[in-house]
């Protein structure tokens, strides 16, 4: 073990308040023996209030699983997920999920798809006006506001999708590979701009991703699962400041240690090149 | 532009040539096949108002007083009325077996054992039912249209990808919310494709309906000149269906390519 990763101590303030995010012992199995495929066995993991979470791990290996449990889509099938102290039972507008296929409404222009969260929870006309004009303006969206999404690039829709969860303010944003079909240009140009946003408003991030080069740009914190069951493997904290040169040395050596943990675990199980990890 | 308009024209053109040609030399009774040049100047007598245009009564009694003009505005508007009343039941309905799993279970044996009695078959008893007249043919219209939109509205409801529906409820959509502005327009594609072809089976019923049960539109104008023995007629008449379903078809086109203007095509 490298004295590089320091283990997750919280500090002062963090003790203080509750854990965002809480789950303990946490397993989700899908379907019955035999065959059943457990995709989570006793996951206990706690995110703080404002950290970025990154979740690496092979294809497969229960990302998704995870994250669609804390949105509230599919429950485990046992322990226990926590939101602030509560139960999850169902989504909530607290936990705005950006999905891996962006999931915008096809029938729904680029604004119309930005302002729908804001039409159900009531606002006025005008606040919804002005909600959706600044998030357009912030995610350099406003040439392509009366566009629909199938008239718009990859990173285009990812920039709706994003748009359309922030307008919601949610305190947790989970997001499920979501730079994964993007070219590496627009990739980094969206990761910046995450970022930006994480500082600017104080989110909880929880980031899907199979990328090491990704989880460790953005990550304040990286959780490597194992594949089949998904455990937690290594539970990291990057102490790297932001913004973070990807060519400094400081970086490919975290980037190095990580691609280590994550190739033992892939060399476990002897994947498949489709399953396999990218170092960039 | 020229050169296309050739490749278009040309056969069609090549054959009526052809086909006049031979009239001309009397190789057909006229009475068996009219020459192409009787048929149009019947169409044109056909066409052409009875009574001379005043300005007491209007544009719109002087239009209705062309036979043509008339028959076509009585077919279309029954068309129109059976489509609605069809289509206007089976949508509801589709909506309703596509989202809840029990009344489809309910219902489905029904539909399927219904469906593929075809709306001919329900001649008799729209007759017996209904006498002669208007309604026994938008019952017979009504049926034609019902059941192709009732079926695409279902699939299209099964289809909705539930991706959408998560996206939904993660941003907050209650019951109605989700219903009127993701599934229903998710799964307009093909209701829109359904109400295409049950108007394209309404026209086929409104023609046969018109055989058989009332005394005006296109269906019943053909059937009328068989018995005079007006073959010109008859085949103006068919012409004359042909364009209106034409029309009918151009027109439910354009406007489903606007209602899914958002809708990814197979060129984009
Ligand atoms: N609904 C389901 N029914 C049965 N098995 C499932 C279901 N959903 C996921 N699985 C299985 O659970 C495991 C974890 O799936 P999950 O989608 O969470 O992986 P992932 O880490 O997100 O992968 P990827 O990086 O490819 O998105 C996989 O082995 C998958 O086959
Ligand atoms: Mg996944």
């Amino acid at each position: 073990m490298s004295n590089m990763f320091p283990s997750p101590t919280p500090s002062q303030d963090e003790t203080t308040r509750l854990p965002q995010v809480r789950a303990v012992g946490v397993n989700k199995i899908f379907g019955r023996e035999p065959g059943a495929v457990t995709a989570l066995k006793d996951i206990d993991l706690e995110i703080a209030a404002g950290e970025f979470v990154c979740l690496l791990g092979p294809s497969g290996c229960g990302k998704s699983t995870l994250l669609n449990a804390i949105a509230g889509f599919a429950l485990p099938t046992s322990g226990t997920l926590e939101v602030c102290g509560k139960p999850i039972t169902a989504p909530g507008p607290d936990r705005g999920m950006v999905f891996q296929e962006y999931a915008l409404f096809p029938w729904m222009t680029v604004e119309q798809n930005v302002a729908f969260g804001l039409e159900i929870r009531g606002l006025s006309k005008v606040q919804i006006a002005e909600a959706v004009d600044r998030l357009l303006e912030t995610l350099g969206l406003r040439e392509f506001r009366r566009r629909y999404p199938k008239d718009l690039s990859g990173g285009m829709r990812q920039r709706v999708a994003i748009a359309r969860v922030l307008a919601l303010d949610p305190p947790i944003m989970l997001m499920d590979e979501p730079f994964g079909a993007l070219d590496a240009l627009t990739r980094r140009s969206l990761q910046d701009e995450l970022l930006r946003l994480w500082q600017a408003v104080g989110k909880t991030i929880v980031f899907v991703t199979h990328s090491i080069e990704e989880a460790v740009y953005l990550g304040s914190r990286v959780v490597i699962l194992t594949y089949r069951p998904g455990t937690i493997k290594r539970d990291i904290r990057i102490e790297l400041p932001y913004p973070r040169d990807s060519n400094s040395a400081a970086f490919n050596e975290i980037k190095k240690e990580l691609a280590q943990m994550v190739h033992a675990e892939h060399d476990r199980f002897a994947l498949d090149e489709r399953q396999g990890l990218t170092l960039d | 532009m020229g050169a296309r308009l050739f490749r278009v024209l040309a056969v069609p053109v090549i054959l009526i040539l052809l086909w006049q040609g031979f009239s001309m030399l009397g190789y057909v009774r006229p009475a068996i096949l009219p020459s192409p040049v009787a048929i149009i100047e019947r169409l044109w007598l056909y066409l052409l108002p009875g009574q001379s245009f005043a300005e007491s009564t209007g544009v719109l009694d002087w239009l209705q007083s062309s036979e043509l003009l008339s028959d076509m505005f009585a077919s279309l508007h029954r068309v129109v009325l059976g489509f609605v009343v069809g289509a206007g039941l089976a949508l509801p309905l589709g909506l309703l077996m596509g989202t809840d799993r029990r009344v489809e279970g309910l219902l489905d044996p029904l539909v399927q054992f219904l469906r593929p009695i075809p709306p001919i078959a329900y001649i008799p008893l729209a007759i017996l039912w209904f006498g002669l007249g208007d309604p026994p043919a938008i019952f017979l219209i009504a049926i034609g249209a019902f059941f192709p939109v009732l079926i695409n509205t279902i699939t299209g409801v099964r289809n909705v990808d539930s991706i959408y529906v998560r996206a939904a409820t993660n941003l907050g959509a209650g019951r109605m919310t989700m219903f009127r502005r993701v599934i229903l327009p998710a799964a307009t594609p093909y209701i829109l494709t359904g109400m295409r072809i049950g108007i394209g089976t309404a026209f086929i019923v409104v023609i046969v309906a018109e055989m058989i049960a009332v005394n005006s539109g296109l269906g019943y104008r053909i059937l009328e000149a068989r018995e005079y023995l007006w073959s010109d007629k008859v085949i103006a008449g068919m012409i004359a269906i042909g364009t209106l379903g034409l029309a009918i078809d151009v027109g439910v086109n354009r406007l489903n390519n606007h209602l899914l203007r958002w809708h990814r095509g197979i060129e984009s």
